[in-house]
């Protein structure tokens, strides 16, 4: 029982970063209290007011359904795939030129680098504030914002995919002589295939959330009629707008996972 | 070290035909950190259809030096020439054309796991197609007969449509066997072949090795740690240590004395 041999999971100055690093918490944490300012009487009164939303959204509108949200609907759809279809056509050579495994030239890496965190900084409504701006209000508008969105994502994974590959294939198709495309088609392609065909439809997955969202601001797809709806208080039409959307996500959540099994 | 050098160049030369088709490696040098050399003064005249043992410990250069022959390592120093032409000066589609000729089998076989069997020997003529036939995978008739051939020596015909991880490890070494003769390549390169197999299938791949040396009237190069097998295989054994030959004769002259200058100590030959 000597001295030496006592056994503790944190030296001194780990327990004293520790506790420092916990009250620093605790302090922030009464600052933020101070600084909400929450004002009671809204707090209060906010189940009352859950309530009487329910009570204007029932009986849900389902007859508007054909005449205001069907096209909107197909429209929506059609922005999310589209945009990542798009996406993939940009991604693929940017996800290469992200991989310093494939890509061996340091400035073509850090050029990839930027262009993806750029795409990913940028949250999708200030892309589609801006693309509307460009294009004008309407379907355009969405997809172009769709499709910069995701290159980052979509860049990025399949950037990390072709790095993990194993080098071993690479090096017995250089060593027989393979040009460079070669190499890329017989060697890394097959090892990241299915990574890339799982990105690609978790991605349309998102889109096909976010493109619901984006029409807020005049990207097209049904995020436009809830806009109307909500700004003219038609709250039986809000409430088939966001039953539709919960569906759509739903179908789309259940048709993607059954493809990634299928493939991987 | 300079008298054992001596004496092995004073032991006897295997008889090997000569052909047309050989390996001359003259003063190659390899440092990956300046004034560390891990290879120090290599040089080996490989030709015929001799089958070459490179024997010697760990860390000795061993993969360093196969893969300097055909560039994936970039020499220091030194000439590599392959049937007469210098590789060392080669850039770009030169050096591609060049690697076509030295035909490459690695300790993990290195198969491109989700291609076929058919498909990873097809990948030998990637050299010689352009990438969007083998985009498409649009490869010659005659390479396609020759690679059933091939399987049809290798005994994988039957798996020519399986999957590569289907296969066990000795079948994966035949598929990468066919694949390196596929490049019909004036030498074949073995780096560990047999070191993730078990005793039996090592054998086979060796008499594999050899039989692709007499059929193709190439030399083969192996590195191998199993001195047993190298000896017994090898129309020729070299002896490397700390980066330069130490040995380089028929197998039946290698002795324990040798043994113990390439590896050190005495006690493990007991």
């Amino acid at each position: 029982m000597s001295a030496d041999r006592i056994w503790q999971r944190f030296t001194p100055a780990e327990r004293m970063a520790r506790f420092v690093v916990f009250l620093v918490a605790a302090i922030l944490l009464a600052w933020s209290f101070r600084t909400v300012e929450i004002i009671p009487e809204f707090l209060m009164d906010a189940p009352e007011q859950v309530a009487d939303l329910f009570k204007r959204m029932w009986p849900v509108d389902y007859a508007y359904y054909e005449r205001g949200v069907h096209a909107v609907l197909i429209e929506t759809l059609h922005i999310a795939t589209l945009g990542t279809i798009m996406t993939l056509g940009i991604a693929i050579p940017v996800g290469i030129m992200a991989a310093s495994n494939v890509c061996r030239v340091p400035a073509l890496n850090w050029l990839a680098t930027f262009i993806l965190v750029s795409s990913r900084s940028v949250n999708t409504l200030v892309w589609a504030l801006l693309f509307v701006a460009v294009f004008g209000p309407g379907t355009l508008a969405g997809t172009v914002t769709i499709a910069v969105r995701s290159i980052g994502f979509v860049g990025k994974l399949f950037g990390e995919a072709l790095e993990e590959s194993a080098p071993g294939p690479i090096e017995a198709l250089r060593a027989a002589g393979a040009p460079w495309i070669s190499v890329f088609l017989k060697g890394y392609w097959p090892q990241v295939s299915p990574a890339f065909w799982g990105i690609a439809l978790f991605r349309w997955d998102i889109n096909v959330r976010e493109s619901s969202v984006i029409g807020l601001v005049g990207a097209g797809g049904i995020g436009m009629a809830l806009d109307e709806a909500l700004n003219l208080f038609h709250w039986d039409r809000v409430a088939l707008i966001l039953v539709c959307i919960f569906a759509v996500v739903v179908i789309a959540e259940v048709f993607v996972t059954h493809i990634r099994k299928r493939i991987i | 070290m300079h008298k054992a050098t001596e004496s092995a160049s004073t032991s006897r030369r295997p008889a090997c035909s000569a052909g047309d088709k050989s390996l001359v490696v003259e003063n190659l040098r390899k440092e990956y950190t300046r004034g560390k050399p891990v290879l120090k003064n290599i040089n080996l005249t490989v030709a015929g259809q001799c089958t070459t043992a490179i024997i010697g410990p760990s860390g000795t250069g061993k993969s360093t030096l196969l893969r300097c022959i055909n560039r994936l390592i970039e020499p220091t120093s030194g000439r590599i020439l392959v049937s007469g032409q210098d590789i060392c000066t080669l850039r770009g589609s030169d050096l591609r054309a060049a690697r076509r000729r030295i035909g490459m089998v690695f300790q993990e076989y290195n198969l491109v796991e989700r291609l076929s069997v058919m498909e990873n020997v097809l990948c030998g003529r990637l050299g010689y197609i352009s990438p969007w036939r083998a985009w498409l995978r649009k490869f010659p008739q005659e390479d396609i007969e020759r690679a059933y051939d091939l399987l049809d020596m290798v005994g994988l015909t039957e798996f020519a449509r399986a999957r590569a991880d289907e296969l066990s490890g000795g079948q994966r070494q035949r598929v990468g066997i066919a694949r390196a003769v596929m490049q019909q390549p004036h030498i074949l390169l073995a780096d560990e072949p047999t070191s993730s197999l078990d005793p039996k299938t090592s054998v086979e791949i060796m008499e594999l090795l050899r039989e692709v040396a007499s059929v193709n009237d190439i030399p083969v190069l192996v590195n191998i740690h199993d001195v047993t097998l190298g000896r017994r295989f090898a129309d020729r054994v070299v002896g490397m240590s700390k980066g330069d030959v130490v040995f380089d004769g028929v197998p039946g002259d290698l002795t324990d004395e040798h043994l113990k200058l390439i590896y050190g100590g005495e006690d493990w030959l007991a």
